[in-house]
């Protein structure tokens, strides 16, 4: 009977934040109901994410729940949507984390909640509207918007400079996009369509100028890769960190752009990615490294921690462009985990911080103390995110670090893996300054109420799931399988097959009417 | 030969006209101690009466009135129906914001109707001399609005600056018209596009052309032409620079869009390039520039600079691809235009008390609803996906690239970027937390400026996710600009905007 919902799904995990925004605008701040209608918008949203791997098919490549609408006739825009192993997780994991969100702002954000709440749905639809799309303008559309709420929430309510903060965020993706732009018109300009599936096909077996390729592949990728954010150009992350909501902070990294990277730039440009692989390889590696020796010499934990996933992302990065089955099956895996887990870690820290309004490492000290619950908690995401097995960040680092050793370069991944035991030493020592060792006088003196039934409610979840991922992998994995088909390595070889049409693709870009 | 009488075909400029001229004679009759304001309805209503004209247009067949002078067409209906609805939203805004005690409210409407009379004769004229008359009665209108704030100190130099400039660009212009005239005889617009290919002295006709951009390009404040712009608008009432920022621009690109592509289209060799550069020329100076102003008028200024050069970007496109660009430009350009100049009036202020970017501090705090809206337009105006500024911009770079120009489409998403950078300077001050140390006085929005602002949201949305009908509406009038004899084409127009 369920399956009923099979064809709208997804219309309604888009449209239902947006309502739920709208309906936030349009009533009254009259005590809680922004925020009542956030959280059941959310848990509704949710729920129906959780309809899309109660009824996915694991046998079946390809998209699922695909629903396809021609939107604007000229130029051939169409909403077209789809789901299929790559993305499947991480609606999910963005359902997840949006009620959670919620919750975790429910008392930290007092002033203006109506146009908090509102945002915060509009930046669920344009997550999932990246996640979903198969239309390259729809995907483009989306993929913008999705910096709209984010760059007014920070400039909202940051801690210190939020407008700065906000600025650096909004330009520093807004720019790369302007090529990407460009790129997508180029494509449409050569084939005559925005339409993901068309497009694989057509690039795959087409006869395009190389040099004109590679141009569109780098606008492709610049843009993800500033995202992401890849080594040189992680400048707006630690800001970003530094200044977000903690609600906004748990979704903002990593997810969008390796979502990206893996869909649209390997997807679309096998052989280009292929030849840009030894390049970004280098920059995770440099990556992974860099953000572990910055981490290890933070002061303040917001920025710790935007470089411990610095580091943690471009090991993800690493796996993406080894470009092997097992290495993408586990780049998805880690995107998961480590959005978990880095959603647990920013809750607790932002409950930290609510308490003591510092984020000054060197102020705290024994709060262990005070705070036995939250210091539990906190220990089980230290544990993940470092890699402990039975623990979720355990089997993606597992995977890529074996696949990289042994399809990659064993160098590369020997370099890694030393970022990893970095990763070890300034979690555990960012444990240790926290919550172990003697009581600082700031500590002492503000003693404060431990984790309350709310927050329990919230992290618990999220601790059972970094179990779950952590001990019975292969659920997940089944799932993301079936995303990567067919294996990245036989795609790009296929590309050497000789080319089956020329100048197939006679539809240039035109407003003319069809009369 | 022509069953339709001459009067339908200028129908909307004569509503408004009878408007005009009944608002003044109300101002003047009227007892001293009566409220003015009524007067604004009575024009707004009218206006409201030339729009639907103007779309009841669209059931006349295509052709031309009063000796092949004025004609209506999609593309002269479009036009009609977005100077309308500029000018109802800039009236809707001067009720609400202009000072119950200010002088001669009747003549402040009554000019504004004036204008709109002169800027929509301007879009159905197919005679250049007509069209100089209607560049000039929209134009004088707009020189008198400039210096409506006779106290303020820039205003009267607003007003001469304007006037002086303005008066300099229109000579240009009739001298092209003249040069045009002595190389083939004719002024009729058709007549020209059909002898100019002929005609003997090519040095001749290329200086028209030449003569007749600088004149529309002063118009529109393309640089080189823009140093005026900053000025004016500082100084004229806000909601009079959210009209003028928009309907006599929308009004000269529409005459711009005729001498290029059916008086001119011989010479698209010489148009194009000269259009390419000052394309460029605009956007890079109008974006520098505004980068560094603190003023939030003078950086919209300058921003609407840029704007014209994305506008004018369209004009690379070939043919009717271009035409459909540039037109759905200026309704995307309008609509955000409009609104933003409408939320400036009511933060600064009819006197302007705060002007300056810093005013705009916490606006989204004190006054949610303001805030949120500035926030939309700037968003539109910076051009994210899902607002007419995206569509806008999309489709004039898409044209500029189908028309081999892929230069001037970087150039213009390079400046995208830039410009980014002071919209958000603006939106960023609003979102912030007010400064606690000053006191705020939060605007009152009244029923008139929430309908324009509800109206100016609304266009921004459905141009920016549904643009499919207005789409229709300037690819069809497209097709009627390119139809050199009207007599052969009379098509009937098949959909609606």
């Amino acid at each position: 009977m369920m399956k009923a919902f099979d064809p709208i799904i997804l219309n309604l995990i888009l449209l239902a934040p947006l309502a739920g925004a709208l309906l936030v605008a349009l009533l009254p701040n009259r005590g809680k109901l922004p925020n009542w209608i956030a959280l059941l918008t959310t848990l509704f949203t949710f729920l129906c994410t959780l309809h899309l791997p109660a009824h996915f098919n694991l046998a079946q490549h390809g998209f699922q729940y695909e629903i396809n609408i021609p939107w604007i006739e000229n130029p051939a825009i169409s909403y077209h949507v789809g789901v299929d192993g790559l993305s499947l997780w991480l609606i999910v994991l963005a359902g997840l984390l949006a009620p959670v969100g919620v919750i975790a702002s429910w008392n930290a954000i007092t002033e203006r909640p109506k146009i908090f709440y509102s945002l915060f749905l509009v930046q669920q639809t344009a997550m999932f509207g990246v996640f979903v799309s198969l239309d390259l303008m729809l995907y483009y559309g989306f993929w913008e918007l999705s910096l709209v709420p984010m760059a007014i929430l920070i400039a909202m309510y940051g801690r210190k400079s939020g407008p700065a903060a906000a600025l650096k965020f909004f330009l520093y993706t807004f720019i790369p996009s302007a090529p990407l732009l460009v790129a997508i018109l180029w494509l449409y300009a050569r084939t005559g369509t925005f339409d993901f599936v068309t497009l694989q096909v057509l690039l795959t077996h087409g006869n395009f100028p190389a040099a004109a390729m590679c141009w569109v592949a780098l606008a492709f990728l610049f843009a993800f890769a500033v995202k992401v954010p890849v080594f040189p150009l992680h400048g707006w992350l630690a800001d970003t960190f530094c200044e977000a909501p903690v609600a906004l902070a748990m979704i903002v990294a990593g997810k969008l752009g390796l979502y990206s990277m893996l869909r649209f730039h390997v997807g679309l440009f096998p052989a280009q990615a292929r030849a840009a692989a030894p390049w970004l390889i280098a920059l995770a590696v440099i990556g992974i490294l860099y953000g572990a020796c910055m981490a290890l010499v933070q002061r303040d934990f917001w920025r710790l921690i935007a470089f411990a996933a610095v580091s943690h992302l471009s090991l993800i990065v690493l796996a993406i462009y080894g470009l092997t089955f097992s290495g993408w099956t586990g780049a998805v895996y880690q995107i998961l985990s480590h959005g978990v887990v880095d959603a647990a870690l920013f809750l607790l820290l932002g409950l930290i911080y609510d308490r003591y309004a510092t984020s000054e490492i060197a102020a705290f000290g024994g709060l262990a103390a005070n705070l036995p619950r939250l210091a539990t908690f906190f220990v089980i995401a230290t544990l993940a995110m470092i890699g402990l097995p039975l623990l979720s960040g355990f089997v993606g680092e597992f995977i890529i670090l074996s696949s990289t050793f042994s399809s990659v370069s064993r160098g590369w991944a020997v370099a890694a893996a030393v970022g990893i035991i970095l990763g070890a030493a300034y979690m555990l020592s960012l444990v240790q300054r926290l919550f172990y060792g003697p009581q600082s006088s700031m500590v002492s003196a503000k003693p404060s109420t431990d984790l309350r039934f709310m927050q329990i409610a919230v992290l618990a979840p999220l601790a059972i799931l970094i179990f779950a991922l952590g001990a019975a992998p292969s659920i997940w994995l089944n799932a993301i399988q079936t995303g990567i088909h067919p294996p990245p390595l036989t795609s790009v070889q296929s590309l050497y097959a000789p080319a089956t049409s020329e100048n197939s693709f006679p539809t240039p870009i035109s407003l003319e009417v069809q009369r | 030969m022509n069953p339709v009488p001459d009067i339908y075909r200028i129908l909307p400029e004569v509503i408004l006209t009878l408007t005009g001229v009944a608002v003044m004679l109300l101002e003047a009759t009227l007892p001293p101690s009566w409220p003015r304001r009524p007067l604004g309805w009575v024009a707004a209503f009218g206006t409201t009466f030339a729009f639907i004209a103007s779309l009841w247009q669209l059931s006349l067949p295509e052709g031309t009135g009063y000796f092949n002078t004025v004609e209506t067409s999609a593309f002269t209906v479009f036009f009609h129906v977005l100077i309308c609805a500029i000018v109802l939203a800039s009236l809707l805004l001067s009720l609400d914001t202009l000072p119950h005690d200010s002088h001669h409210q009747g003549e402040y409407y009554a000019l504004i109707v004036f204008g709109a009379v002169g800027m929509c004769l301007l879009t159905g004229a197919i005679e250049l001399l007509l069209a100089f008359v209607a560049l000039e009665i929209s134009s004088i209108a707009t020189y008198i609005l400039a210096g409506y704030r006779k106290e303020a100190p820039k205003g009267p130099e607003a007003a001469i600056k304007y006037f002086l400039l303005g008066s300099f660009a229109t000579a240009f212009l009739l001298y092209g018209i003249a040069l045009a005239f002595g190389a083939t005889g004719t002024t009729q617009i058709y007549e020209l596009g059909r002898l100019i290919p002929a005609a003997q002295n090519h040095a001749f006709v290329v200086t028209a052309l030449a003569m007749m951009l600088i004149g529309i390009l002063f118009k529109v404040s393309a640089a080189p032409f823009h140093l005026w712009t900053p000025d004016v608008y500082e100084g004229a009432p806000t909601p009079v620079v959210a009209l003028m920022s928009t309907a006599p621009k929308a009004a000269a690109f529409a005459l711009l869009l005729r001498i290029v592509y059916e008086v001119f289209p011989s010479l698209h060799a010489v148009s194009t390039p000269l259009l390419w550069a000052v394309a460029v020329l605009s956007m890079t100076v109008g974006n520098l520039a505004a980068l560094r102003q603190k003023n939030v008028k003078r950086m919209l200024a300058y921003s609407s600079i840029a704007h014209a050069g994305y506008l004018l970007a369209a004009f690379a496109g070939i043919g009717t691809i271009g035409i459909a660009a540039a037109s759905f430009y200026t309704a995307a350009y309008a609509a955000m235009n409009v609104g933003i100049f409408a939320v400036v009036t009511l933060v600064s202020g009819y006197e302007e008390e705060l002007p300056l970017v810093d005013d705009f501090r916490g606006l989204l705090h004190r006054s949610p609803l303001l805030g949120s809206v500035l926030i939309f337009f700037l968003i539109s105006l910076i051009g994210i996906p899902f607002t007419g500024g995206f569509f806008g911009k999309f489709y004039s770079f898409s044209a500029a690239v189908g028309g081999g120009a892929i230069w001037l489409a970087v150039i213009g998403l390079v400046n995208s970027g830039i410009a980014a950078a002071y919209y958000l300077r603006l939106a960023a001050a609003a979102a912030q937390r007010p400064d606690p140390d000053k006191t705020y006085s939060t605007p009152e929005v009244g029923i008139a400026v929430r309908a324009a602002l509800m109206l100016a949201v609304a266009a921004t949305l459905v141009l920016g996710i549904a643009p499919g009908q207005v789409l229709h509406a300037v690819q069809s009038g497209a097709h009627t600009l390119r139809t050199p004899m009207p007599e052969a084409a009379a098509l009937p127009v098949q959909s609606a905007p």
